[in-house]
Order: C-alpha cells, then sequence, then structure tokens
C-alpha cells in the first residue's frame, strides 16, 4: 500500500515551479498591468492572478491584445463556492505562443455580480450562463442571462453548497 | 419559426434549435440546451474520488475512456502520484481506439445526415469489432470504469497483442472502403463542400477546439502541445483543414482514425512489461490544491479544474466539455444556410448531449 499523502502536507502550489513561459509571465506581466492591483499567485503549475472584479475588463483588454501577452482563447470559467466568497476562475490560453494563465476573482457570496467577457470572447457566453444558472453570479453586460441547463422557473441555485442533495440510501 | 427537436433523429440527442426563417433561408438560430443535465458537476462533489470515474463515463458516452483517463490524471497530478509505464501505455492504446471507434460513430451517423443511407452499416460493423476488443479487455461496452486512479483496472489479456494487429489491419481496410464509398461522392460533395464555413478567428472566439477547429487550419492538438501521458514518443500528424467547412470537419476526422491507429501500432511494439497499476487507497484524500488538466478527446479539449480541500471528496469539479463550445458556435454557422443544411452542419459538429448538458 503507498501512503496517500505522500507529499507530506505542502500543497501542490509549492511543489511545482514554473516552466520557461510561466516565469517570462511571472516578469511581464505586473508590468503590463501595472495601473491595477493585482496579487500573483499560482494554480498547481500555472500562473494565477488575483484580482479585483471591478478591473476585470480592463485586464482582459489587456492580456488579451498585448503583444506579449495575446492570450486569445477563453479555456473556461469556473465559478468554485468557498461558502463565505464565490470565487470566478478564469483560464486563459495563447494560441500561437502556448502560454497558459489562470485570473481569479473573489465575489461577495451575498450578491455575486461581475463583468460579462461577451464582448471580448463570445464563447464566454454560455459559460456564464451557466454561472448565472447554478451558481446566482450576475454577469453585468450579458446580453441573455435566461437559464441554460435548468428549466425555467426552476428556483435556486444548484450549484452552491447551500443546496441539498436529495439523500439517496442504500436498498 | 422552425422548431427542431428535442426528439428529432437528427439532433444527435436531446437538442433543440428554434430558427427562426425566411423562406428557406434560416435567418436567425436560438439553441436550447440542458435536457440531459443530470447535475454531474455537483454529483461528483458528494462521491469518493474513485466513484467520480463512474460519473465520467457518462458525460461522453461515446469515447468513455478519454474522459476516464483525464479526471484520473487531474487526481493523480494533484496527488503527485507515478503511475507504472504499462499503464500508460495501455491506456493510450484503449484511448485512441476510443478515438476511432468514436470517429466511425460520426461517420455513419454524418452520412446520414446528409442522406447516405449505407456508410453506416460499414462503419457500425467496424465499430463493432473495437466494442468487442473493448470487452474483452475492459468487461464492458461502454461505462468501462477500467482506468482507474493509479493506473488501470487490470491487465490486457494474453492474446491482446495479437488480436489487436488483426484489429488494426481490419479496421484499415474498413475505413478505406467506408471513405471510397462516402468522401468524395459527388451529392455528399455538393452537400457539404462550402457549407457552415467557420473562420479559424471566429473559431478560436468561440472556443471551439478539436477536429473543429483544426477543420478550420489551426493545428492545435494537445497531445502534440503539451504531451501528456507518454504521447511525446509517437510519430504522427495533425491532419489539418482548409475552408472550415462541414466537409474539412469530416474529413479531419477520417484522416486522425488512420493517425490514431498509427498511435496504437507504434505503442504495441513499444509496450514494457511490469505492473499496471500504483496502488492507492480506497479513499483518496489529495493534498489541498487545485488543478486543471487537459486532454484531447475525439471532440476536442476536455478540461478538469479539480478544487480539493483535503477530504476524501472533491470539493468542486468543473468540467470543460468539448462539445459544449463547439456547439457554441452553431448560431454562427447556421445563419445565413438553408433550413436543410442546419442537420448536416449540426451533424458536422459531432456533439454529445451527454457532455453539453454533463
Amino acid at each position: 500500500m503507498v501512503e496517500n499523502n505522500n507529499n507530506g502536507d505542502k500543497s501542490p502550489e509549492e511543489m511545482v515551479t514554473l516552466d520557461e513561459k510561466g516565469q517570462f509571465l511571472e516578469q511581464t506581466v505586473p508590468g503590463l498591468l501595472s495601473s491595477y492591483e493585482i496579487e500573483i499567485g499560482r494554480s498547481s503549475d500555472t500562473l494565477a492572478l488575483i484580482i479585483d472584479p471591478k478591473d476585470l475588463l480592463g485586464i482582459f483588454n489587456i492580456l488579451k491584445h498585448d503583444s506579449q501577452t495575446y492570450f486569445d482563447f477563453l479555456v473556461c470559467i469556473s465559478v468554485v463556492d468557498y461558502i463565505e466568497y464565490i470565487q470566478i476562475v478564469y483560464h486563459l490560453l495563447s494560441t500561437t505562443k502556448q502560454h497558459k494563465l489562470v485570473v481569479k476573482a473573489d465575489l461577495d457570496a451575498g450578491q455575486p455580480s461581475i463583468s460579462s467577457l461577451t464582448s471580448l470572447w463570445l464563447g464566454a457566453d454560455w459559460y456564464e450562463r451557466e454561472g448565472h444558472d447554478l451558481f446566482g453570479v450576475w454577469f453585468e453586460g450579458h446580453p441573455n442571462l435566461e437559464p441554460l441547463l435548468l428549466y425555467e422557473g426552476f428556483e435556486g441555485h444548484p450549484g452552491l453548497k447551500s443546496y441539498p442533495l436529495p439523500e439517496y440510501k442504500e436498498w | 419559426m422552425v422548431n427542431m427537436g428535442p426528439q428529432h433523429p437528427s439532433t444527435h440527442g436531446v437538442f433543440r434549435m428554434v430558427m427562426a426563417v425566411d423562406g428557406e433561408v434560416v435567418v436567425d438560430v436560438e439553441p436550447h440546451i440542458g435536457y440531459l443535465h443530470r447535475g454531474s458537476e455537483k454529483l461528483s462533489e458528494n462521491e469518493l474520488y474513485v466513484q467520480v470515474v463512474t460519473l465520467f463515463d457518462r458525460l461522453d458516452y461515446i469515447s468513455n475512456l478519454n474522459n476516464e483517463m483525464v479526471f484520473c490524471r487531474s487526481v493523480e497530478k494533484l496527488m503527485g502520484l507515478e503511475i507504472p509505464e504499462r499503464a500508460e501505455y495501455i491506456r493510450v492504446i484503449l484511448c485512441e481506439l476510443n478515438r476511432v471507434a468514436s470517429h466511425l460513430l460520426f461517420f455513419g451517423t454524418f452520412g446520414l445526415d446528409a442522406g447516405a443511407m449505407t456508410p453506416v452499416m460499414y462503419t457500425f460493423r467496424e465499430r463493432e469489432k473495437i466494442q468487442s476488443m473493448f470487452e474483452m479487455v475492459t468487461g464492458a461496452r461502454m461505462m468501462h470504469n477500467y482506468i482507474r486512479i493509479g493506473g488501470v483496472k487490470n491487465d490486457v489479456p494474453e492474446d491482446f497483442h495479437r488480436r489487436m494487429h488483426e484489429l488494426i489491419a481490419e479496421l484499415r481496410k474498413g475505413i478505406d472502403e467506408s471513405d471510397k464509398l462516402l468522401s468524395f461522392n459527388e451529392i455528399f460533395l455538393a452537400r457539404t463542400k462550402g457549407i457552415g464555413v467557420i473562420s479559424a478567428d471566429k473559431a478560436i472566439n468561440y472556443g471551439m477546439t478539436g477536429p473543429s477547429l483544426r477543420a478550420s487550419g489551426i493545428p492545435m492538438d494537445i497531445r502534440k502541445d503539451e504531451p501528456y501521458s507518454v504521447y511525446d514518443r509517437f510519430d504522427f500528424g495533425i491532419p489539418i483543414g482548409e475552408n472550415g467547412d462541414c466537409w474539412d470537419r469530416y474529413y479531419v476526422r477520417v484522416e486522425e482514425m488512420r493517425q490514431s491507429m498509427k498511435i496504437i501500432e507504434q505503442a504495441l511494439d513499444q509496450i514494457p512489461e511490469g505492473s499496471t497499476i500504483t496502488p492507492t487507497r480506497l479513499v483518496l484524500r489529495p493534498p489541498k490544491g487545485e488543478v486543471y488538466v487537459r486532454g484531447e478527446n475525439p471532440r476536442g479539449e476536455l478540461g478538469v479544474y479539480l478544487v480539493s480541500d483535503g477530504a476524501d471528496r472533491p470539493y468542486r469539479v468543473k468540467v470543460r466539455p468539448p462539445s459544449f463550445c463547439n456547439l457554441m458556435a452553431i448560431k454562427e454557422l447556421i445563419k445565413g444556410t438553408y433550413v436543410a443544411d442546419s442537420v448536416v452542419i449540426l451533424g458536422s459538429l459531432d456533439i454529445v448531449l451527454g457532455e453539453v448538458d454533463r
């Protein structure tokens, strides 16, 4: 039997160092976004930025169009419910430079709201509708935030930790 | 207004489109999804890590093994778990075989969408052989639960090599035969060439991945860009299209089947002896942290964003399903085409609703 936690108490963030592309980003990105307040962190082996939700559109505009970063591909938008706050995680990729970036924004759990990215990426559309559906996040400026996965008239946001799962019993 | 679906044979599942038409031309389309929403992500938060693998089987139910592999890799990355080399090779062989099976299914049904009844008989015959092979190795035709965290469930049977070589030879012949039958048929070309064109920029903007993106001329393939498992040890090409129309999306997949078989043959030659699983506990407790793991599925990039809080169940599992993103572009593709073409365009995206709705 192999021990489960053979890494001790270390989280993966501490174990993995950035690769070359990640180091390049770590040096360039803070300079590009010097007018914004950002915090640099790690998400596994990728560089992560923690930003203020209100700066979202400005920061993504720079990240997408600057020739050094050129993040043209929005891979995924995830919403995570941490109970005290709701975190939105954006995974970005550059198809030409092949580097990756994770951008995170913490939202108020009571009334989560953030700007929509649909003006930059058409592909953000359904992710945001899903986030609205399952987590109740309001995406400011989204053209059509109607239910996507759930049916119309469904009450509650089943993605949240507070939403109960029906208890199944073995029989 | 024309309503199509949710129960309609050419929607490949329960998918509904509301098309606003002007005569025969579609001027606007509103896709509706969610009929198959089972809350897989939410369910995953309530299951042990080993149990979540079975839920991933049921996302993209045409390419189960590829799905299992991505999830298992994400947990292994989180735990820093090394897996035996033999297991890596078995995974690659079966995943590529699954890719061929998935594309064969697409081949047949796409023919049906375009009005060709015969090819589906041929490709299903070939696909059946792959399913029998899966049954021999994993014990199930679908929903295998064969790839486990740490390796694979059991070693392959004794005559696996011989039967795989036979299977590959038969598949090569079968695919060439179907290819001859359909690909350059004049009616088929007229139905698919120049229909549903999407430019590379637009495709990237929509987040399309996999064969649907490569048909627009972008050679983006995670197996090459960011080689995982043992993919860096094989010599294979990435077929790309030129125009990004339905025919390109179709033919990229045909060529991909040939490349997959090339990978399988190389893997069969290289596969080492040894154990097939790193034993782990039944109740896994990965350290606190998060990972995003990408894998090249038959339909594109399957991503898993896994957050662990150190407990025996995942804190959050977010799935980035390839079909979901490819389907988003349907608005762009269908607008301005004829109603009759909408079926072909939808077919060319090769969606699986189990994965779109989760």
